[in-house]
């Protein structure tokens, strides 16, 4: 147990009804997660890993339970205190990258920002901030068809720092990506936990996995190993 | 941030955005067009009848002015009648009959007008001079032209023929003083004028003191009330004031102006299902992009506005084209109504009227916007988990 958990869960449950029956998708699950740290969410495919991530990150309401995050109750929280609770304090990255096709590299990275109502000046310096971090630069006017795939997963873990959020969420952010490509961004997690970064993310990949400083294991919903150093 | 996504997002497709921007200009246009057309021919037909001010037309008992060849007799004293009648300013008789003009070998009968120049309301003279004289004419156009004619030149006028004597009656030498356009006859129709006692003893004991209709301008008293003293004070004739004629119009062709507005409602609702399906289509299409956008803290609001501002842009880029294109076939259309026969040449079918137009295409505006709120509403409710999962899978 932390003496501080940024992100605590709680006897977390999520049942999504079918017909007669009910998917119980994540079940019970207890969880803490120190500011700062590097945790991994292991376990096949099916077994609540996303699922668990949607709810941590109050993309999705759980069934039962309660969800902390600095203290806060997430779960209560109405749809409008849960989408600026995500949009200031929460970064997320996708398998699918999921960039705006229309906006270019710069554009997509401002979104987050302009909608938090950010002015367009510092929203432009720390676009380019954020570019020269994630050693695209020179990529600023490239529309995310013109970039490579890693390119592209770059470019969405700059979009999820633009608000400069407390927690990172990544679900199978190598997923989509090649062996090289995918070190690139093993190699910015680490980078980013090294500058005090709260990251969790779920993957598959046992790279990623070994590259986190904890990783919990879970299987038919339920946290069956959680290697807390 | 949400206006340039909005204009991204039709950009992305832009066949189908500028497909569905020319839709809503069509629908628009036919909407412009049925608005001038509803209210056109009454517009057209109230300033056609008050363009010279007069306030009623008197015709004799029980017939409406020039609808038969009925006369009124007596025509100098039912003048000066009509001119005691409290309110009634000025009195302008008017003769119709038919005329033959030859020239050389050539012979055109002509409707010619007997009038009394000063007070006339019944054309304009757009070359040459007006009638001073009794050999003075004015002809249109297409008179002109059939007796190849010019201004200035001398033609004879006959009021009939005597097939038994083989030859013409009450001729006179008459002079060509100027080209006008007639407001009240139609374009087809080779027409001239003359001043009124020219007219009536050219036409011999059959038109002597004989006028067809009296235009009357009153003095800006009530209008019913002075038809109704001239209709009791002088028991041969019938007025019909403007207000009543136009009335009458409104009347025969509130068929035409049904038919106008429901084709125009049409229109609306064609504008409105092409704005919904394309913001739907696209809405559909980006529902995984949505989601990511309501996963990374964009508000439900900012969605909804964006996906409203892709309908407005559509709605007012298509108004926008619509207004042009709807000028042009009004125009078109116009012309071709105007060249039905027995209607007046200055009579338009199409007449714009910016408040109007303004408003069915405001209207129209409203309705893309109106258009864009379920999907709107579609994209702002998206389930966020679910449909990334959606995604996913697919």
């Amino acid at each position: 147990m932390s003496p501080d958990p940024m992100l605590s869960a709680v006897d977390v449950s999520r049942d999504y009804p079918l017909r007669r029956d009910a998917v119980h998708a994540v079940r019970g699950v207890s969880l803490e997660v120190a500011r700062g740290e590097y945790v991994a969410i292991v376990g096949p495919s099916g077994c609540g890993k996303s699922t668990l991530l949607n709810l941590l990150g109050a993309i999705d309401r759980p069934t039962g339970g309660r969800i902390l995050l600095d203290g806060r109750d997430v779960t209560t929280l109405g749809d409008r205190e849960a989408t600026d609770l995500r949009l200031r304090h929460i970064g997320f990255v996708f398998q699918r990258f999921y960039l705006m096709p229309m906006l270019t590299a710069a554009e997509n990275i401002e979104l987050p920002m302009a909608e938090a109502g950010a002015a367009k000046a510092p929203r432009r310096a720390r676009v380019r901030e954020l570019l020269e971090y994630v050693g695209l630069g020179e990529r600023a006017g490239h529309r995310p068809s013109e970039l490579s795939g890693g390119e592209q997963q770059r470019v969405a873990i700059a979009r999820a720092l633009a608000n400069a959020p407390s927690l990172l969420l990544a679900d199978e952010p190598t997923g989509e990506l090649d062996a090289k490509t995918g070190h690139e961004i093993i190699d910015l997690f680490a980078r980013l936990n090294a500058e005090g970064m709260t990251l969790l993310v779920v993957t598959h990949d046992a790279a990623l996995a070994r590259a986190a400083r904890r990783t919990v294991h879970m299987l038919d919903g339920r946290v069956v190993d959680d290697g807390t150093p | 941030m949400r206006i340039q996504l909005a204009l991204a997002s039709l950009r992305q497709h832009p066949l189908r955005t500028t497909l569905a921007i020319l839709g809503v200009a069509v629908s628009a246009a036919m909407l412009l067009d049925m608005v001038m057309l509803a209210t056109g021919m009454q517009e057209s037909f109230r300033s056609l009848l008050t363009r010279q001010g007069f306030d009623l037309r008197v015709a004799p008992r029980g017939t409406m002015p020039f609808d038969t060849e009925a006369r009124i007799a007596n025509a100098a004293a039912t003048e000066a009648a009509l001119a005691r009648v409290p309110g009634v300013r000025t009195v302008s008789p008017v003769l119709g009959s038919t005329l033959h003009l030859r020239r050389g070998d050539s012979v055109h009968a002509a409707f010619a007008l007997g009038i009394r120049p000063a007070m006339q309301g019944d054309y304009e003279v757009v070359e040459g001079s007006d009638v001073a004289g009794p050999r003075d004419v004015v002809v249109n156009a297409l008179l002109l032209r059939a007796i190849g004619a010019r201004v200035g030149d001398t033609v004879q006028a006959a009021s009939g023929y005597d097939p038994q004597l083989r030859a013409w009656t009450g001729e006179r030498t008459v002079v060509v003083r100027g080209v006008a356009r007639f407001f009240y006859l139609n374009a087809q129709q080779e027409a001239m004028a003359l001043p009124l006692d020219a007219l009536q003893s050219l036409g011999g004991a059959a038109t002597e003191d004989q006028v067809s209709v009296f235009m009357i301008r009153t003095d800006g008293r009530e209008v019913a009330g002075v038809r109704a003293t001239v209709q009791r004070d002088v028991p041969t004739v019938s007025a019909l004031s403007t207000a009543e004629a136009v009335a009458s119009l409104e009347q025969r062709v509130s068929y035409f102006r049904q038919l106008a507005l429901i084709l125009g409602a049409v229109s609306l609702a064609v504008g409105f299902l092409l704005v919904s399906t394309l913001v739907t289509v696209s809405v559909q299409e980006r529902l995984g992009e949505l989601a990511v956008m309501r996963a990374i803290g964009v508000a439900r609001s900012s969605i909804a506005l964006q996906v409203l501002i892709e309908g407005l842009v559509i709605a007012s880029l298509g108004v926008g084209l619509g207004l042009a294109l709807g000028a042009v076939t009004a125009r078109f259309l116009n012309d071709i109504l105007k060249d039905f026969p027995g209607l007046p040449a200055a009579m338009d079918f199409f007449v714009f009227s910016t408040g109007r137009a303004f408003r069915a295409l405001g209207m129209l505006l409203v309705t893309g916007v109106v258009a864009g709120v379920i999907p709107a509403w579609r994209a702002a409710s998206l389930p966020i988990a679910t449909t990334l999962r959606g995604e996913a899978v697919g």
